[in-house]
């Protein structure tokens, strides 16, 4: 089974649908799964302060060895601390959350991911392949060896090179949605939910 | 590479679509789902809702479409049309749309703007302008294009830049319906005046026309009759647009 992480924000409808699985914030079914998917909208502080009572929860799952997905604000509560907001991630990956500048900002729209190293996510999709995108910060990890995908961000003549999906064993984590990314997106979660 | 982007807009009146729809083998052209599919399979981008219902208490019907289209369609889409409040909003969004527009109640009471923004986020929030050449400057209108509200499209939309909207979706009056192009010189100076990305509409005819908006700048158009009648498909429209190198997604 795959827990879903209902942090009460935006709907999860369709994410539960490419998944199977159930939307929960119910730690003990959490811990009961054997997946779980943690999709993220909203304020990195706000989120983290939601997230409080599960933390525990996610972090022993993962210590264990249980497939993680992080969706967007999901994959960045996977690092230290965000130039967003105050307080502390799940301190997953060492390294932080930092704001895009010189660019137009959100960056909103699909854009190119091209893979960084071997990922299962990404396998039977084409590099360089369109994924849906909305955010206005992205991932700095200390250890470069966790970054999956890389994607260029270029507006007003100036050009951002950020990570765009990290992996590390069994934690995974994107920027974009997968869930709005149509055939892309299906595929990807496809192969999170094989895993 | 950011990929320019290509929206289709369905009118929607009690959960219905309306507006003539000449699609073939479509079952029910007037169910906003079956339609939606059509379009993600055939590669659009992104879809906007534009629910014209007259009475606020069958707005219930729209919610419940929202969660549908939510639970279907994998591409984003937009919900908007006669909103007025950041309670609304809120439904709206929970119930799985990923980003709403505001428009005459925007101009109303300009704060709704910032305090929606707050809530949902900016990047969630589509300020939706109509304007038309006054003589002297584009004029905004609201409810719908009845009324002219004197204020310069231009100076307004960076005031709605200001206080939080994520993207401008401006539709020309001079244009719309008119399947000449997009209004070009209008297009180009909102895009000029703002950072947020600009989504053009009004006027779209012929696949050249959205290779003229995205030469100036727009980082989306929208149409809604080129590809309701089935004139240009999105894939053959994306292909275009790719020969003459525009960065499209293409898949």
């Amino acid at each position: 089974m795959i827990a879903i992480v209902d942090l009460g924000i935006g709907n999860l409808a369709n994410v539960r649908k490419a998944l199977g699985g159930v939307i929960t914030s119910d730690p003990y079914e959490i811990e009961r799964a054997d997946k779980i998917v943690l999709p993220g909208v909203g304020n990195f502080g706000a989120v983290m302060k939601r997230l409080e009572p599960l933390k525990g929860t996610i972090l022993d799952a993962i210590n264990e060895g249980k497939p993680f997905l992080g969706i967007c604000l999901g994959m960045q509560l996977l690092f230290e601390w965000s130039e967003e907001s105050e307080g502390k991630g799940l301190e997953v990956f060492k390294g932080n959350v930092v704001k895009f500048k010189g660019v137009r900002v959100p960056h909103i729209g699909w854009n190119q991911v091209f893979p960084a190293k071997e990922c299962p996510l990404f396998e039977g999709i084409k590099n360089g392949s369109y994924f849906y995108f909305v955010h206005s910060y992205y991932v700095n990890p200390q250890d470069k060896e966790v970054i999956a995908a890389i994607t260029d961000y270029e507006s007003k003549g100036n050009k951002v090179v950020f990570p765009s999906a990290v992996c590390k064993d069994n934690v995974f984590g994107v920027q974009f949605h997968p869930e709005k990314s149509s055939k892309n997106g299906l595929k990807l979660l496809e192969n999170f939910r094989r895993l | 590479m950011l990929a320019k982007r290509i929206i289709a807009a369905l009118d929607i009146k009690e959960g219905r679509v309306v507006k003539g729809i000449k699609f073939q083998n479509i079952r029910d052209a007037g169910d906003p789902i079956e339609l939606a599919k059509r379009y993600e399979e055939e590669g659009i981008d992104e879809i906007v809702f534009l629910d014209i219902t007259a009475s606020y208490e069958k707005r219930q019907i729209l919610l419940d479409l929202v969660k549908r289209i939510a639970e279907e369609i994998y591409v984003p889409f937009t919900v908007g049309g006669g909103i007025k409040s950041v309670e609304e909003i809120r439904e709206i969004i929970k119930s799985g749309a990923d980003k709403v527009f505001l428009n005459t109640a925007a101009v109303d009471n300009p704060t709704l703007i910032s305090e929606v923004a707050k809530v949902v986020g900016s990047a969630n929030l589509v300020i939706a302008i109509d304007a038309k050449w006054n003589g002297k400057f584009w004029e905004v209108y609201t409810h719908g294009g009845r009324k002219a509200r004197g204020i310069d499209a231009v100076e307004w939309a960076k005031e709605v830049e200001c206080l939080g909207a994520g993207e401008i979706l401006l539709t020309s009056m001079d244009t719309d319906g008119t399947q000449e192009g997009f209004d070009i010189p209008l297009t180009k100076a909102i895009v000029e005046a703002v950072d947020i990305p600009v989504i053009a509409s009004g006027g779209a005819g012929s696949p050249e026309h959205f290779y003229d908006a995205f030469e100036i700048g727009a980082s989306a158009a929208l149409a809604a009759s080129i590809f309701h009648y089935g004139k240009y498909t999105v894939r053959e429209l994306k292909e275009y647009l790719a020969r003459r190198g525009v960065n499209v997604r293409l898949e």
